[in-house]
């Protein structure tokens, strides 16, 4: 069994090593975000919705990036559960 | 725009998804012609410059010293940029979100895009050397037990041996020296997609020479919660 790890560490390691499973590219991420940011604040199941979103901005600063701001933009437009 | 162009637009969009009351609208006036049209225009406008400016203050902090006029400027060559990037590609919106939510991640992207370029512009990017010092750092540092530095060598070797001297610079430049890859994909005279792909590649070799060496990275899974 290994032995728990710094979240620093694990930080560094996951920048390096990236996402473990398949992802979107950069290009899918973008014409898709919309779709996965509305599906999250409806509460849906946005990784059903858009597989390999959730591994690609894991992976991709700059992705996540714009996906938190999409989210935030939208969702403080939002009325709750709307 | 001829009205058979038009049709076609609306058959293609129904045959898609039916869109909610207010993104049919957008669309329609988008599509149309006249003041209709212009109003739409100027509307849209209005709300990218919105979203643009939303996105420059979540990211003042990168660009501290700034004066709030150059921060607005910014702020108004998004919402252009995105407006003209929207206005081409009006084609592609399928409905599947709201046409505002549809809008506003065009605006957020060419925002952050100029805030990571304007606070980066008078910086060098690190040379891989400073990656290495920082993995050097880790390696001797007093929480790092012996089990993480075995694993940080072996990830050290693995960059040295089993990747290329472009997969090498792209890796330790995004992972470890945090210059955003937009500003590396600029200084490198490419795109974010091209350079993710490159990094991508990197990272898959990266994990296969560890697999082969016996590492097991089960426990790195899962960085970010829904």
């Amino acid at each position: 069994m290994s032995t728990p790890r710094p979240p620093a560490m694990n930080a560094v390691l996951r920048g390096l090593l990236g996402p473990a499973g398949p992802e979107l590219t950069c290009e899918r991420c973008f014409e898709l975000l919309d779709r996965y940011v509305e599906a999250e604040l409806a509460r849906r199941d946005a990784d059903a919705d858009v597989p390999g979103m959730r591994a690609h901005l894991e992976g991709c600063p700059a992705c996540a990036e714009d996906h938190d701001s999409l989210q935030s933009l939208v969702g403080s437009g939002r009325r709750p559960h709307d | 725009m001829t009205d058979a162009l038009r049709t076609t637009r609306r058959v293609a969009r129904a045959g898609e998804r039916r869109l909610d009351t207010e993104s049919q609208e957008w669309c329609d006036a988008l599509s149309g012609t006249g003041h209709e049209h212009d109003d739409a225009v100027a509307r849209l406008h209005e709300l990218l410059l919105r979203a643009a400016r939303f996105e420059i203050a979540r990211r003042r902090h990168e660009l501290a010293g700034t004066r709030p006029r150059e921060l607005d400027d910014l702020a108004t060559q998004a919402a252009g940029d995105a407006l003209m990037a929207i206005l081409r590609k009006l084609e592609s919106y399928r409905g599947d979100s709201r046409f505002t939510t549809w809008a506003y991640k065009f605006a957020l992207l060419e925002a952050a895009v100029k805030v990571r370029r304007r606070a980066w512009q008078e910086r060098e990017v690190p040379l891989e050397d400073d990656g290495w010092a920082l993995l050097a750092d880790r390696r001797g540092a007093p929480d790092t037990d012996a089990e993480t530095g075995e694993l940080l060598d072996a990830v050290w070797r693995g960059i040295r041996e089993a990747l290329t001297p472009h997969q090498r610079n792209v890796l330790i430049a995004i992972t470890l020296n945090d210059v955003p890859i937009d500003v590396l994909a600029e200084r490198l005279s490419t795109t974010r997609g091209a350079l993710y792909k490159t990094l991508h590649d990197a990272r898959l070799k990266l994990r296969a020479r560890l697999a082969a060496d016996g590492h097991c990275l089960d426990h790195l899974r899962g960085g970010r919660t829904p």
